[in-house]
């Protein structure tokens, strides 16, 4: 895992001001701090920070080929690099070193742009040709590995994080009042934005290329007008018919026998590295079934790490430990708390580089910290099985939401309800009734899935100033959400159709970003998600939803296909979110100080992208402890990480920046 | 301050922020319009407990009562003249 970025004079002659690859380079050093590395011809610049996992002596990047045509900067990992190796050894191209990334450069020379499509991994690169003088990204299939590109004064920039397009010398970053609004009202940016003005991100399972106009399609708004686009990769599942019916016992079996060995597959060929490689261990399923496989399957030491919490209500130490001792391997636990989030939160919204409505990426920052001490650079997570497989209450609401909407009057219908989510038996039926019964009147709307939650958030752009009320620069949420959507959409039935929204917004958006990558590369930790392995994720779309969300049990199918690699009480857990406190995290000393130090308004500048009076108000309701709904909890997180992204990305951007800056010397300008 | 007064400076305070706008009239309904969801239900319930010395049984917490402005002050000043 890596740190990327380069520029790309678009016309006329690179423009690199002095320090420009130690600034890019050195803000994300934290990516890969073990070596770093630049490139450049008269129109192009490509840059690198090394996190080694491969080929530790000789995978030094950029890279080139013999012929010094292709030159490339990639971020990742092709897992199934030895089998490619192999076969374009057969076609006759020959390696000078082990790594991987020198397979991206034979397989691109072999099969062109479509190369992707052969890769088994999680990646963000770009391959400059100076034959044809083009440029090609590429980003996998789920986006796991980011890749956010500008356009600034005539040139393409394009980096792993937004910092480091920031760092480019005299490029100021705005955050758009209206793409907070999206985030505000959505929990994370929509399709190819950000928080930024400008800035956008290369969507999931999309290539692009500049410099050939015969490449794709021209990109629409929010990416920059000089890109070619195409999608090369969507989730996929099977029409509605076939989706929901019945499946036989004996053909439910060999379902999970075939989960089983795609997993086994996944997680095998994630163990290859050439360093120590561990696992998270939440406790619940998916990571304990990971963790179980590899035991299972592998003679690999496994060493698992986890994070437990002070309050009780989240922790799930307990389960951990269980699971831990059941398959034997060697444990670590951290513990966090309010004081340990609230300290955290500034520097994890400097990683994750957009507001966030949670608090939970901050404990994921405490457990990446914990790995990287004991000597860890690569882990593999459980990410990925809740969407994959639907595990997640969304997908449960929207069945029986679905359910409910052929017989809007029935009062049992509705009350299965309070069986996904006990707390609600203590609500008012009629008030339940009306909140998840919204959008009951038109089921086949393709956000069906999504309106309660989103609805619930609708009113948090209401703490930002008048400037939000304008329109995205990039289009109207809504349609540009719509406008993403495959055309086997439609035919897709209820759940299968949140998956996709879920796996495509909130999931790519928020999961593998704010809290996947983001979290983990804050420490130079590389995850691996074996779930999100693209044929355990296409086996799962073949599998019809009425074994994989059996009645309401979620992941039933996985759950069969791992049966024997775990203990009963794990299995048969009722799934337990992951979740942090929120306000209450900013209770102590640490969090008061952070709240008053970036929600006091001063009425300078930059305060006219908020509501100051409301979100004073805001603050006194918490500081009152009347913090008690989900979505004032989600407002105070909001704002707050708003403010701070506000500060860090602007004027407090150049004191972040100084330390991290590279020393001249630590720079290595590779050459043919 | 009278009843009405008070709930709306309530709404307004507690749920929007001090934020008048989203609240265009007294008759539209709380839910609806995205100012309460099921747990500012509560909230509500807990003010007219609160403020209004009210409690309020299970069959009571229903929109007729609760889910407008001019829902709760009817509700509100029905049981204050039945005491």
């Amino acid at each position: 895992m890596c740190g990327i970025c380069g520029v790309v004079a678009l016309d006329g002659p690179l423009d690199l001001p002095r320090q420009t690859p130690e600034r890019m380079i050195g803000v994300m050093r934290h990516r890969g701090p073990d070596e770093f590395g630049a490139w450049r011809d008269r129109s192009v610049f490509l840059g690198h920070a090394r996190l080694s996992i491969i080929d530790l002596a000789a995978g030094q990047q950029p890279m080139t080929t013999a012929q010094g045509r292709h030159w490339i900067t990639f971020n990742g990992e092709i897992f199934n690099y030895p089998e490619l190796r192999a076969e374009l050894q057969g076609l006759g191209h020959t390696f000078r070193t082990s790594s991987d990334t020198e397979v991206i450069l034979a397989a691109y020379d072999q099969w062109g742009p479509e190369c992707v499509e052969r890769f088994n991994g999680q990646f963000a690169f770009a391959i400059y040709d100076r034959h044809q003088r083009r440029l090609f990204l590429a980003r996998d299939r789920f986006g796991i590995r980011p890749l956010f590109l500008t356009e600034h004064q005539g040139q393409l920039l394009f980096a792993s994080e937004i910092k480091s397009l920031r760092a480019y010398p005299g490029l100021n970053l705005e955050l758009e009042p209206a793409a907070l609004a999206e985030i505000f009202h959505h929990w994370t940016p929509i399709g190819a934005g950000t928080a930024f003005r400008g800035v956008a991100q290369l969507p999931p399972g999309h290539v692009a290329m500049v410099g050939d106009n015969a490449f794709g399609a021209a990109a629409a708004a929010p990416l920059p007008d000089c890109l070619r686009v195409r999608r090369y990769w969507h989730p996929t599942f099977l029409p509605a018919r076939e989706d929901h019916r019945f499946v036989p016992a004996a053909e439910r079996d060999r379902y999970a026998a075939e989960v089983r060995e795609a997993l086994v597959d996944a997680a095998t060929i994630r163990l290859r590295a050439d360093v120590p490689v561990g696992a998270y261990l939440s406790g619940g399923l998916d990571s304990s079934a990971t963790a179980a496989i590899i035991h299972k399957y592998t003679d690999h030491h496994l060493k698992t790490f986890s994070v437990g919490f002070e309050d009780a209500a989240y922790d799930e130490t307990e389960w951990q430990h269980r699971m831990a001792a059941h398959i034997g391997t060697e444990h670590r636990t951290i513990t966090t708390g309010a004081e340990d989030i609230a300290g955290r939160l500034r520097e994890v919204t400097w990683l994750a580089e957009t507001p966030m409505v949670r608090t939970a990426p901050a404990p994921l920052h405490t457990l990446s910290g914990l790995a990287r001490s004991e000597g860890f650079k690569v882990v593999l997570t459980g990410e990925g099985a809740d969407e994959v497989f639907v595990g997640y209450n969304i997908f449960r609401e929207t069945k029986v939401r679905h359910f409910w909407s052929r017989e809007p009057e029935s009062r049992s219908r509705s009350a299965l309800l309070t069986r996904l989510y006990p707390y609600l038996a203590q609500s008012p039926e009629q008030f339940l009734r009306k909140f998840y019964g919204a959008g009951l009147d038109n089921p086949d709307d393709p956000l069906f899935s999504h309106g309660p939650r989103w609805s619930n958030t609708a009113s948090l752009p209401g703490f930002l100033g008048e400037a939000a009320q304008e329109p995205h620069s990039a289009g109207p949420v809504r349609e540009r959400l719509l406008a993403t959507l495959p055309a086997d959409f439609t035919g897709w039935g209820p759940v299968a159709r949140a998956q996709y929204l879920e796996m495509t917004t909130f999931m790519a958006n928020y999961l593998l970003s704010s809290q996947g990558d983001r979290m983990l590369m804050g420490h130079s930790v590389e995850g691996r998600f074996p779930f999100l392995d693209h044929n355990v994720a296409e086996l799962a779309g073949r599998i019809p939803v009425s074994i994989k969300l059996q009645s309401l049990v979620e992941k039933s199918i996985l759950k069969l296909g791992v049966a024997d690699l775990l203990p009963v009480n794990i299995l048969q857990r009722p799934k337990q979110p992951y979740r942090a406190p929120e306000g209450a995290s900013l209770e102590g000393p640490t969090g008061q100080a952070l709240v008053r130090r970036f929600l006091d308004s001063d009425g300078s500048a930059g305060w006219d992208m908020w509501q100051p009076g409301r979100i004073a108000a805001l603050v006194r309701k918490w500081q009152a402890g009347k913090l008690v709904s989900v979505r004032d909890n989600m407002s105070l997180l909001a704002v707050l990480t708003g403010r701070i992204l506000q500060h860090d990305f602007g004027p407090g951007f150049e004191e972040r920046l100084a330390p991290n800056i590279l020393p001249e010397q630590a720079l290595a300008w590779r050459q043919e | 301050m009278d009843v009405r007064q008070n709930v709306r400076t309530y709404i307004i305070e507690n749920f929007l922020f001090g934020d008048e706008a989203p609240l265009e009239n007294d008759s539209m309904s709380l839910l609806d319009g995205g100012i309460i969801d099921s747990v500012g239900v509560m909230e509500l319930v807990a003010f007219l407990e609160g403020d209004f010395g009210l409690t309020l049984a299970d069959e009571e917490l229903v929109p007729e009562n609760l889910d407008s402005v001019d829902n709760l002050v009817a509700f509100i000043e029905r049981r204050q003249s039945s005491v």
